[in-house]
C-alpha cells in the first residue's frame, strides 16, 4: 500500500539510502527504527514523495495522512480550522470545506480524544496536544494511509502511553497501513506489526516484529549491548520490554 | 461569553464564535459606508450628507441623467470615482498584503517589502518617460512589478529552500536596484514635463481619479481580489510548511506562484492608477487578524473591508487637513512605518518567548 522499492537517495556523494526496500500493506503497521543519521527520516520523505529518488520507486496513495514531528511553528489557527485542512485534498484550488467536512474533522478530533481543544488556538496547546491534533488531521484527510514521523521523541511517559494507546486503536480494525518511525524499540513492540532496522553497518532488514526486535539486532543497531526484560504490564500480564543494558544503571 | 460547558457534538453553540464574527463584519461594513459619504461630503467645496446621498440615490435610480447642479458634479464626476478606486485599491493592497504573509508563512511581509512597488514603480516612471499612458502603462507597470517578483524568487531560493530572511533580504536588494532605475530615469528625464509627473506619480494620489481611471484599473483590482477571495481555504494550507501543505494535497510551488501573479496584478493595476501607496497591505491585514482571527476565510473579506475603510479615510484626511493635497505615499507611510516597527519588534519578542 505505502513503500519503497529499491529506492536510493544521494546528497551530494552521500549515499543516505541505498537500495532500500519496505512496504506496509494494508492492515499492517510499520515502525522504523535506526541511530540518528542513519535516514529514517529521508526514508519517510522519500516515501511521502518529499524526496526525489535517484533510483528505484515509490508506492503510495495520492493522499496520504501525515504526522510531521513537529507542526509549522506558525500555526495560530483554531485547532478545528486546523483539522479541517485535512480535507484539503478532496476540495481542490478553490474549495471551501462544507459542512460535511467539518463534521468529519470534529469525528476526527473525538477519534483522538481532542476535541475539548476544538476552539482553542493551535499554538497555545502543549506539544503533546499539538501532536493529537495533528494525528486528527491526518485521519481527518480520510486516507487509509497513516505515516507518523517520530510520533513518540517529544512526548511524556503519559503522552507516549497515550499515544501508543492511540496507535494500537487505530490498528486494531485492521483497514489501514500506519508507518511510524521511533527511537524505543518498545514502541516497535507495542503498536507494530513489522520493522525496518536501518543497520549503521549494512542493508536495512525489514520483518515481522518478532524476528527484527531481538536484542541481538538492537545491539548492531545502537552500537549498545541490550537486554529483553520481563515485566508485569497494566493489566497484570507478563511482557517482554527490550532496554538498553545501562537502563538502570546509578550514579555511584 | 457564557462559560466553556460544550464538549463533544454540541452543534448548537457553534453559532457563538460565529456572531462575534458577525459583529465585527457588520461593523467593518458600518464604517466603510460611513468612511465613503464622509469622503463624499468634505473638501473645499462641502456637500451636505442628505444632499449627496440624494444625488448618489438619483443617479443610480435613473443613471445616464444629464449633470446639471454643483453638487452633482463634485459628488458625481470629482469625488465618486475617486471614492471608488481608493476603496478598491485599499481593499487588494490590503487583500494581497494578507496572501503574501499567508504563503510566506510571515507577517512582516508586503508587496514594498518583496520589492514588487518599487518594480511597478519603475515600469511606470519608464512609461511616463517614453510618454506612455493609460492602459499600456498598466502593462508595463505589471511586468515591472512581476520581474521584482521573480528576481527575488529566484534570489531567495537556496537549495531549493526559501527562507524568510532570505526572501526579506532578496526584497531589499531587488527594491533598491528598481528604487535606483527609478532614480535614474528621473535624472535624465525631461525637467519640464515627464520629470514632475515622475516625481507626482510616484508619491501616489487618486486627485487624478476619473470615471475612465476607474474602468481601467477595476477589472484587474476585482479580479485579483475575487480570485485570492477564492484561494481563501487554500491559503490556510499553503501557510503550512511545504511538506505538510503537500502531504494536504497542494502543490505549494505551483499555487504559491499563481498568489504572487495575482499580487502583482492587484500592485500593478493601482501603482498604475494611483502612483506607490505603501504599507497599507501591512498594517491593515495585522489589524484584522487581531479582530478576526487568523483563519483567511475571515481575515480576507475582513481585511478588504478594513483596507478599503482605511485608504478612503486615508485619502480624505489627504486632500482635506491642508489647503494643498498631501501626497497618499507620505501619509501611509507616516502612519505604516511605525505601525511596522511595532509588528517587528512584537514579532521576534513572540518568538523567543516560545
Amino acid at each position: 500500500m505505502i513503500g519503497l522499492t529499491n529506492a536510493v537517495v544521494r546528497f551530494g556523494n552521500r549515499c543516505v539510502l541505498d537500495q532500500l526496500s519496505f512496504s506496509a500493506e494494508r492492515g499492517r503497521s510499520l515502525a522504523i527504527l535506526g541511530p540518528n543519521g542513519r535516514g529514517k527520516t529521508t526514508a519517510l520523505r522519500a516515501m511521502l514523495g518529499f524526496q526525489a529518488l535517484a533510483a528505484g520507486t515509490r508506492t503510495a496513495p495520492a493522499v496520504v495522512g501525515y504526522v510531521p514531528q513537529y507542526a509549522s511553528s506558525n500555526q495560530s489557527y483554531k485547532v478545528l480550522d486546523a483539522v479541517v485542512m485535512g480535507r484539503a485534498a478532496g476540495l481542490g484550488l478553490f474549495g471551501q470545506p462544507s459542512a460535511r467536512d467539518i463534521a468529519a474533522a470534529r469525528d476526527a478530533l473525538e477519534q483522538v480524544g481532542a476535541l475539548r481543544f476544538a476552539k482553542e488556538r493551535f499554538d497555545r496547546l502543549s506539544g503533546g496536544e499539538r501532536q493529537l491534533v495533528l494525528l486528527a488531521r491526518a485521519l481527518a484527510t480520510g486516507s487509509k494511509v497513516l505515516v507518523l514521523d517520530e510520533p513518540g521523541s517529544a512526548l511524556d511517559l503519559n503522552n507516549q502511553a497515550r499515544l501508543l494507546r492511540l496507535l494500537s486503536a487505530l490498528r486494531a480494525p485492521r483497514d489501514r497501513a500506519i508507518v511510524f518511525t521511533t527511537h524505543d524499540p518498545n514502541h516497535a513492540l507495542a503498536a507494530a506489526d513489522d520493522a525496518l532496522l536501518m543497520l549503521p553497518d549494512g542493508p536495512a532488514l525489514f520483518g515481522p516484529v518478532a524476528e527484527t526486535i531481538v536484542p541481538e539486532l538492537l545491539e548492531r543497531l545502537y552500537g549498545v549491548p541490550m537486554r529483553l526484560v520481563n515485566l508485569i504490564g497494566e493489566d497484570g500480564t507478563g511482557q517482554n520490554a527490550v532496554l538498553p543494558a545501562f537502563a538502570g544503571r546509578r550514579a555511584a | 461569553m457564557s462559560t466553556q460547558i460544550d464538549d463533544g457534538g454540541a452543534i448548537a453553540p457553534r453559532w457563538r464564535p460565529w456572531s462575534r464574527t458577525g459583529f465585527a463584519f457588520a461593523s467593518f461594513g458600518v464604517a466603510l459606508m460611513v468612511a465613503i459619504l464622509v469622503s463624499l461630503c468634505v473638501g473645499r467645496y462641502s456637500v451636505s450628507a442628505m444632499t449627496a446621498l440624494h444625488i448618489l440615490g438619483e443617479a443610480i435610480v435613473h443613471p445616464g441623467q444629464a449633470i446639471e447642479s454643483m453638487d452633482q458634479r463634485i459628488v458625481l464626476l470629482v469625488r465618486a470615482p475617486r471614492v471608488v478606486i481608493a476603496a478598491m485599491a485599499g481593499a487588494a493592497l490590503a487583500t494581497a498584503g494578507v496572501a503574501l504573509q499567508g504563503v510566506f508563512r510571515n507577517p512582516l511581509v508586503s508587496p514594498e517589502v518583496l520589492g514588487i512597488s518599487q518594480g511597478a514603480a519603475f515600469g511606470g516612471a519608464l512609461a511616463i518617460t517614453m510618454g506612455i499612458w493609460g492602459v499600456p502603462l498598466l502593462g508595463i507597470v505589471f511586468i515591472g512589478g512581476f520581474s521584482a517578483l521573480i528576481a527575488v524568487g529566484m534570489l531567495a531560493r537556496i537549495n531549493g529552500q526559501t527562507e524568510i530572511l532570505t526572501v526579506i533580504l532578496s526584497g531589499m536588494v531587488v527594491g533598491s536596484l528598481f528604487s535606483a532605475c527609478v532614480s535614474l530615469l528621473q535624472f535624465i528625464a525631461d525637467p519640464n514635463s515627464s520629470l514632475p509627473a515622475i516625481v507626482y506619480w510616484l508619491m501616489g494620489s487618486f486627485a487624478t481619479a476619473t470615471w475612465d481611471r476607474v474602468l481601467v484599473s477595476a477589472p484587474g483590482l476585482l479580479l485579483g481580489i475575487a480570485l485570492l477571495w477564492a484561494l481563501r481555504f487554500r491559503l490556510n494550507v499553503l501557510s503550512l510548511d511545504d511538506s505538510e501543505a503537500r502531504s494536504l494535497g497542494a502543490r505549494p510551488d505551483q499555487e504559491r506562484w499563481l498568489v504572487f501573479v495575482l499580487v502583482a496584478l492587484i500592485v500593478g493595476c493601482q501603482v498604475a492608477v494611483s502612483g506607490i501607496v505603501g504599507w497599507v497591505g501591512l498594517v491593515i491585514p495585522h489589524a484584522a487578524r487581531l479582530i478576526v482571527g487568523h483563519d483567511h476565510r475571515r481575515l480576507l473579506p475582513a481585511t478588504a473591508l478594513l483596507g478599503a475603510t482605511f485608504m478612503v479615510g486615508v485619502d480624505t484626511l489627504a486632500r482635506t487637513l491642508t489647503a494643498a493635497e498631501i501626497p497618499l505615499g507620505v501619509l501611509t507611510a507616516i502612519i505604516g512605518a511605525p505601525a511596522f516597527a511595532l509588528l517587528l519588534r512584537r514579532h521576534f519578542k513572540d518568538r523567543e518567548a516560545t
